[in-house]
C-alpha cells in the first residue's frame, strides 16, 4: 500500500495538471488555478479513495498574505510582489504543490538533538544578518577604491567589534580564521616556530584532554624537535596547577590549556593558569571554542595571549571562527597562510563577509543572551542530570562543581555506550566528540580521567543548547530508562550484578 | 509632565500588548520545533522581564528592538516555511497522525 499510494498520487496529480492546461492554454494564471479547481473536484471521490489530497492554492504552506499584509506598502515601494512570486512557480511547475506533500515523510521521524557540543543549529536572527551578504552585498572586504568594498569591510569591522567586546578585547587583536582547529594550529605552531627558530625556547606544556588538533598540533612539532609536556588531570577532569607551575622551564614558549572540555564538560581555572604564565613570561593559549558566548570570558583578567573561538558553536554559521591574539604585550607568531597580508598578515586569504557577519551576530546575541541562556540551560540540565542519575549504577563523568551545565556526560555501567546509541535512535546523541565519533576507540579523555575502559565505552554526552526545550528533555530521560533498562535485561553481566557477583572477582577463561 | 505621560501611557500600553501578540503569532509560523518555541519562550520571558520598566526613553527603546525582532520574524518564519523538514519525535508523537481539521496527507515512510 505505502508503494502503490505514491504512484497513485503522481499519477492523479498528473491527470489534474493536464486537465488543467489543456482546459486553459496559454492564458494567465489566475484563469488556470480557477480551471483546475473544478477538475480537481470533479475527481475528488478517486483521491479520497487514493489518499491524495487535493490540491489547492490556498492549501500551500507559506502564508504570505499574513505574514506580508502589515509590510506591503514598503515592500511595494521596494517592487517586491509576492503575487508574481506565487503565479511563477505554479506556472513553471504545476506539480510543485503536490511533490512537496508527497515528499512529506511521516510525522515525528526527525530524532532530537542533543549533541552541541558538535554543532549548534544558526540562529535565525544570524541567519537573517548574514542573507543580505548573500543576495545584495558582494563587495570584498579588502576592495579599498570603491563603494562595493567599503560596504562589506564597515559590516567586517563592526563584527570584529562584537566579538572583541564578547571577550573583552580589542577589535584589532581579532584574527578571522576558518575556525578553530586553524586557530589553534596557527597558535601553537605559529607561536612555537617564531620562538624556537632562535633555538631558545622550545618546549610547550599542554594536557592530556586537549581537543585532537591540540594534541595533534603538538605531535607535529615534537617531530620537529620540540619537547612537549603533556599534563595529566585528576579524576575530575582538572589539571593541577603546582604541576603547571612545576612543568613550567626557562625554555618554555607557550601553555596550551582548553578553557571548557568538549567531552565531559570541565571548566579549567583559566585565571589561575593565566597569572602563572604572565609571572612566568609564557604565552598562555587556550582553546575556549566550548566556552566564548557560553560562560564569562574577559582576555585580560585571565591574563591570555591566545585564544580559539568557533563560530558554529554559538549559534553561528560554519566554516568561520577566530584566533585573538595580544597587541600588549605582542605575541608574535610565525603565518601558517601566507599571502595578500589580510589580518595583519596572520592569516591571508579573502574574508568571507557573510560569514563573518554571521558570526558577528551570533557573539552579538550570545553577549546579550548569555545570563538568560545560562540559567535556562543550568535548569534543564539540572533536570536532566537529576532524572538520569536517579536510575541505578549511573555516574556523572568530570567535576560536579565546575563543568559547563550545558556539557552532561553520564556513564551507564554495565550497557555498551555505542549499543545505547543505537537504541536511542530518535535521539541525536554521541559518546564522544565528532572527530572520533567515527572509532569504536573508548574516549582518551576518559581515559586520562582514570576510567576503566568499561566506564569508557558506556558513556553518553548530552549536549543541551538554547533551543532546547522542556518537553525533549523529559522525552529523552523516559526514552534513556527504558532503553538502557531493556539493554541491561540482556546483558549476562547485568543478571550477575543483580545476583550480587563482583565483578571483579569473576575469573574469565581466556580464548 | 505627567499630564503628558497619561495621556500617553494607555495608548503605549495598548500598543506594548499589540506587540506582544503580533510577536508570539509571528513566532507560532516557524515551522522548526526549536525556533518555534524558543520564540515563544523568549517572547513571553523578555515582557515578563521587562514588565515594570517605568522610563520612557527605555520603552521606546524597547518597543523599538521588538519591532525590529518582528519585522526579522516575518522574514525569518517564512524561510522556515521554505525549506521544511521531518517533524520532530516529540511533536505530534510517533504516531503519525494527521491533526483533527487538516485535510489528509499523503505520507512516505523513510526506510534509510
Amino acid at each position: 500500500m505505502a508503494n502503490i499510494a505514491p504512484s497513485v498520487l503522481r499519477q492523479a496529480s498528473r491527470l489534474v495538471s493536464k486537465s488543467s492546461i489543456s482546459a486553459a492554454p496559454r492564458r494567465t494564471v489566475q484563469v488556470v488555478s480557477r480551471a483546475a479547481t473544478p477538475s480537481a473536484r470533479g475527481s475528488g471521490d478517486v483521491c479520497k479513495r487514493c489518499y491524495v489530497t487535493q490540491t489547492k492554492s490556498d492549501n500551500a504552506q507559506v502564508q504570505v498574505d499574513t505574514a506580508i499584509r502589515l509590510d506591503r506598502p514598503e515592500l511595494e515601494k521596494s517592487g517586491l510582489v509576492m503575487e508574481t512570486q506565487n503565479r511563477s512557480t505554479t506556472h513553471v511547475s504545476p506539480m510543485a504543490d503536490v511533490l512537496k506533500q508527497a515528499t512529506q515523510m511521516d510525522e515525528g521521524q526527525r530524532p532530537i538533538y542533543l549533541d552541541m557540543q558538535a554543532t549548534t543549529p544558526v540562529d535565525p536572527r544570524v541567519l537573517d544578518a548574514m542573507l543580505p551578504y548573500y543576495t545584495g552585498v558582494f563587495g570584498n572586504p579588502h576592495s579599498r577604491t570603491h563603494a562595493y568594498g567599503w560596504e562589506s569591510e564597515h559590516a567586517v569591522e563592526q563584527a570584529r567589534g562584537y566579538i572583541a567586546s564578547l571577550i573583552g578585547a580589542d577589535p584589532k587583536e581579532i584574527i578571522f580564521t576558518s575556525g578553530a582547529t586553524e586557530s589553534n594550529n596557527m597558535s601553537i605552531k605559529g607561536v612555537a616556530r617564531f620562538f624556537g627558530r632562535s633555538g631558545k625556547k622550545n618546549h610547550i606544556i599542554t594536557s592530556q584532554t586537549e581537543h585532537k588538533c591540540v594534541l595533534d598540533s603538538c605531535r607535529h612539532l615534537q617531530d620537529e624537535g620540540y619537547e612537549v609536556t603533556y599534563l595529566p588531570v585528576n579524576n575530575k577532569g582538572l589539571i593541577d596547577v603546582e604541576q603547571l607551575k612545576a612543568a613550567i622551564r626557562p625554555e618554555t614558549a607557550l601553555v596550551s590549556i582548553m578553557a571548557v572540555n568538549n567531552e565531559i564538560g570541565v571548566i579549567q581555572p583559566l585565571a589561575e593558569i593565566g597569572k602563572i604564565c604572565r609571572e612566568n613570561k609564557v604565552f598562555f593559549h587556550t582553546d575556549a571554542a566550548q566556552a566564548v558566548g557560553k560562560i564569562p570570558i574577559d582576555v585580560n583578567a585571565m591574563n591570555v595571549d591566545l585564544m580559539s573561538i568557533s563560530s558554529h558553536k554559538i549559534y553561528g554559521p560554519k566554516g568561520i571562527g577566530a584566533c585573538y591574539v595580544r597587541r600588549r604585550p605582542r605575541v608574535r607568531l610565525e603565518p601558517i597562510i601566507s599571502g595578500g597580508g589580510q589580518e595583519r598578515g596572520l592569516r591571508s586569504g579573502t574574508l568571507a563577509p557573510a560569514l563573518v557577519v554571521g558570526f558577528g551576530e551570533a557573539c552579538r546575541i550570545a553577549a546579550e543572551e548569555l545570563e538568560y541562556d545560562h540559567k535556562r540551560v543550568k535548569a534543564l540540565s539540572d533536570r536532566l542530570l537529576n532524572g538520569l542519575l536517579s536510575m541505578e549504577h549511573t555516574s556523572q563523568n568530570g567535576d560536579p562543581e565546575h563543568f559547563y551545565p550545558g556539557c552532561v556526560n553520564v556513564s551507564f555501567a554495565y550497557v555498551e555506550g555505542e549499543s545505547l546509541l543505537m537504541a536511542l535512535k530518535d535521539i541525536a546523541l554521541s559518546s564522544g566528540s565528532a572527530c572520533t565519533s567515527a572509532s569504536l576507540e573508548p574516549s582518551y579523555v576518559l581515559r586520562a580521567l582514570g576510567n576503566s575502559d568499561e566506564n569508557a565505552h558506556s558513556s553518553i554526552r548530552f549536549g543541551i543548547g538554547r533551543f532546547t526545550t522542556e518537553a525533549e528533555i523529559d522525552y529523552v530521560l523516559k526514552a534513556v530508562k527504558e532503553r538502557v533498562g531493556f539493554l541491561r535485561e540482556l546483558s549476562p553481566l547485568w543478571e550477575l550484578v543483580q545476583e550480587g557477583v563482583d565483578l571483579n572477582t569473576i575469573e574469565w577463561t581466556q580464548h | 509632565m505627567s499630564a503628558v505621560q497619561a495621556a500617553t501611557r494607555p495608548e503605549s500600553a495598548q500598543k506594548v500588548l499589540s506587540l506582544y501578540r503580533q510577536l508570539l503569532r509571528q513566532g507560532n509560523q516557524f515551522a522548526a520545533y526549536n525556533f518555534r518555541e524558543y520564540t515563544k519562550r523568549r517572547t513571553r520571558d523578555a515582557f515578563r522581564e521587562n514588565k515594570s520598566v517605568d522610563d520612557p526613553r527605555r520603552i521606546q527603546e524597547l518597543v523599538q528592538k521588538g519591532l525590529k525582532d518582528l519585522q526579522m520574524l516575518k522574514r525569518q518564519t517564512m524561510i522556515s516555511q521554505f525549506y521544511q523538514m521531518n517533524k520532530l519525535v516529540v511533536e505530534g508523537g510517533i504516531s503519525g497522525k494527521d491533526e483533527p481539521g487538516e485535510p489528509e496527507t499523503l505520507r512516505q515512510k523513510d526506510t534509510g
